[in-house]
């Protein structure tokens, strides 16, 4: 596997890695030509992401400015009953959403819930970048038995179903925020561990390491200044993915009563707790799902932008 | 041949190894439940004097250490234990749980794998088209659902809406092959969606990858029609990377659909382990922990044979 670093990259933004290797033979074989085009204006740079990228940028925009200021949009609070004989109203009764099975406003416990689901799946994707990206790159330096032995047992987490995994731990650990954060976050790292490694053994495997090597640079100088650049471009495409994988599976967990836990307004919560009206009261069940499936469809949309810039397939990364 | 035998029995070995550092590590997981199996059969009014005889009887009052050596000396002689709560067989009550999942598994796989196989075809044929387009959306939009908003809106639809389907599929003896189709219907439909996607795509662009090869190219100029290029030159060629997210799917299907086996009260395998999870009956998590683990290998193993049939450069390395 050759790494594929997108070809945009380097005309939008530059960035200090493809100026400081441009003369490292096969590293970034176009970055000479881009450096003597003329710098284009800031809005000419904006890539064109197509009608569908758009589209997932505004619904990511829209559910960023909710969880940053929502609490000061809702109508109501995060777990306020408004009326408890009128569980399951309809839509417009007692609230915009109307009430869900407690007689609490559904607008304002989607609009709370942003702030919980997308950051819990953030906080999870950022532990799984920085335990598995680190982990995966210092093996391949360190190599030798380490690097067998963390492999293999990464091989026997992956070998397991994420959902079935995430639920036996966290019925050992038990259902605290941290708790579950750190559980997802460990399981997306060990997929994310797998790429950086195969990555870093790319970047290990060019001459310009051995160069590096042969002129008398130490491993860890090689590891910061070859490896970690090379490597992190092509791993930060599967942030995005990551990011999905870290929503589905909190709120699966959620939804099977192991994740966040009541009264925290959570929307695979609110799937759980609303179930009982799946037949009178769909509406109660479907928000909150369709409001985790924009989010992963949104990101789903940019990820697959991104991976056909650099002739990729989204195929190639699902995992499920 | 011998090629192939070499990676069977190089694979077979390491993944003995995968199968014991799950095994080491279910135990641990099963090792820090809180709770004690112990209590959670005997409720909280039971004395401690009956709690204490129940653990003996059980073994729980050894060492961790020991009964851990204990397990895996008896499951090297096929022996997977009883099961806390019935004391019998965890093998046996898996065996009565299996043929549901498999059943599922396999029907969905009969429909999604050829319809996906040959959307990608039809994509792979026409790049850039208006079917091609619409193909490649939808697949995008099925990959990114959450499994519960799928299995629900089809609840929605068909069993509340339209009356057509039963909302729950749960299964008995002595049920009609007629019944048997109306109870898998939803359940399928949903997986169907949710595996569709991956295949589809990787079929269309593994497809057009090959088309682009020299051989290929040679095909055309000598004047072989495009469906035949298709089917007998790019379709072969293209297999090992088909077959390999099949593989990944179909593992995905045996073990990690319980929130589908939840939604739609389906006694299958994830729904057994997840009943053994919450009532702390460690050998029925740990055969089925096995068994997951199993499948995701032989899934791997069996694709990774199939790529080599189909590909000579991997039959025959120099």
């Amino acid at each position: 596997m050759m790494i594929m670093i997108p070809d945009g990259t380097n005309a939008a933004g530059g960035g200090p890695i493809s100026n400081e290797k441009a003369s490292e033979p096969g590293a970034h074989g176009d970055a000479n030509l881009l450096m003597l085009a003329p710098k284009k204006p800031v809005w000419k740079r904006i890539p064109n992401f197509g009608l569908l990228g758009w589209l997932g940028i505004a619904i990511l925009c829209f559910w960023s400015f909710l969880a940053l200021f929502g609490p000061l949009i809702a109508p109501h609070g995060e777990s306020e009953i408004i009326d408890g004989s009128l569980s399951f109203s309809e839509l417009g009764e007692g609230g915009f959403l109307g009430l869900d099975y407690l007689g609490r406003d559904i607008l304002s416990r989607v609009v709370y819930g942003t702030r919980t689901t997308l950051g819990l799946a953030l906080a999870a994707t950022a532990i799984a970048f920085l335990v598995g990206g680190s982990l995966g790159i210092i093996v391949v330096i360190i190599g030798g038995l380490l690097e067998d032995v963390a492999s293999r047992l990464v091989d026997g987490i992956v070998a397991f179903p994420a959902i079935m995994l995430a639920l036996v731990v966290v019925s050992a650990v038990g259902s605290s925020l941290s708790a579950l954060v750190l559980t997802v976050g460990l399981i997306e790292a060990a997929r994310v561990y797998r790429i950086a490694r195969a990555l870093a053994q790319d970047v290990m495997s060019m001459d310009f390491v051995e160069i590096s090597l042969a002129r008398g640079e130490s491993r860890i100088w090689v590891m910061w200044h070859e490896v970690m650049p090379n490597a992190l471009i092509p791993l930060s495409t599967d942030l995005g993915l990551r990011f999905t994988y870290s929503i589905l599976l909190l709120s699966g967990l959620s939804f099977l009563g192991l994740g966040v836990q009541p009264p925290y307004a959570d929307w695979g919560v609110m799937v759980r707790e609303n179930l009982l009206g799946l037949t009178f009261a769909p509406h109660s069940v479907l928000i909150p799902a369709l409001a985790i499936y924009s989010v992963t469809l949104a990101v789903n949309f940019l990820v697959d932008w991104n991976l056909a810039r650099g002739n990729r397939d989204i195929s190639n990364e699902l995992v499920k | 041949m011998n090629v192939l035998w070499r990676l069977i029995t190089r694979r077979l070995i390491f993944s003995l190894y995968t199968l014991l550092a799950v095994a080491i590590f279910v135990f641990i997981a099963a090792e820090i439940l809180p709770g004690d199996a112990a209590q959670a059969m005997l409720g909280q009014a039971a004395t401690q004097e009956t709690v204490d005889a129940l653990r003996r009887e059980l073994g729980l009052d050894r060492s961790a250490f020991e009964r851990f050596f204990i397990w895996i000396g008896n499951l090297l002689q096929g022996n997977f234990g009883l099961s806390y709560s019935t004391r019998t067989p965890v093998i046996d009550q898996m065996a009565l749980r299996l043929p549901a999942t498999l059943l599922l598994g396999g029907v969905v796989t009969l429909v999604a794998v050829p319809l996906s196989v040959v959307l990608g075809l039809v994509c792979a044929v026409m790049p850039g088209s208006m079917i091609d387009r619409i193909i490649n959306t939808t697949a995008l939009c099925l990959v990114s659902i959450p499994d519960f908003l799928m299995a629900t809106l089809l609840v929605v639809l068909f069993a509340v809406t339209l009356n057509w389907l039963p909302a729950i599929s749960q299964m008995n003896n002595g049920m009609s092959a007629g019944e048997i189709a109306r109870a898998l219907a939803l359940p399928t439909i949903t997986l169907t969606f949710l595996v569709f996607a991956p295949m589809v795509r990787m079929t269309r662009n593994a497809i057009i990858n090959v088309l682009s090869s020299p051989s290929i190219e040679m095909a055309m100029l000598k004047g072989v029609p495009r469906r035949r290029i298709i089917i007998h030159h790019a379709l072969p060629n293209a297999l090992g990377p088909i077959v390999n997210v099949i593989s990944i799917n179909l593992a995905y299907l045996l073990s990690g659909v319980i929130i589908v086996e939840y939604i739609f009260a389906y006694p299958g395998v994830a729904k057994f382990m997840v009943d053994g999870v919450s009532s702390r009956n460690l050998p029925v998590v740990q055969i089925c922990a096995l068994f997951f683990c199993a499948v995701y290998i032989a899934m791997n193993l069996l694709a990774d044979i199939i790529a080599m049939l189909a590909n000579p450069r991997l039959r025959h390395p120099k």
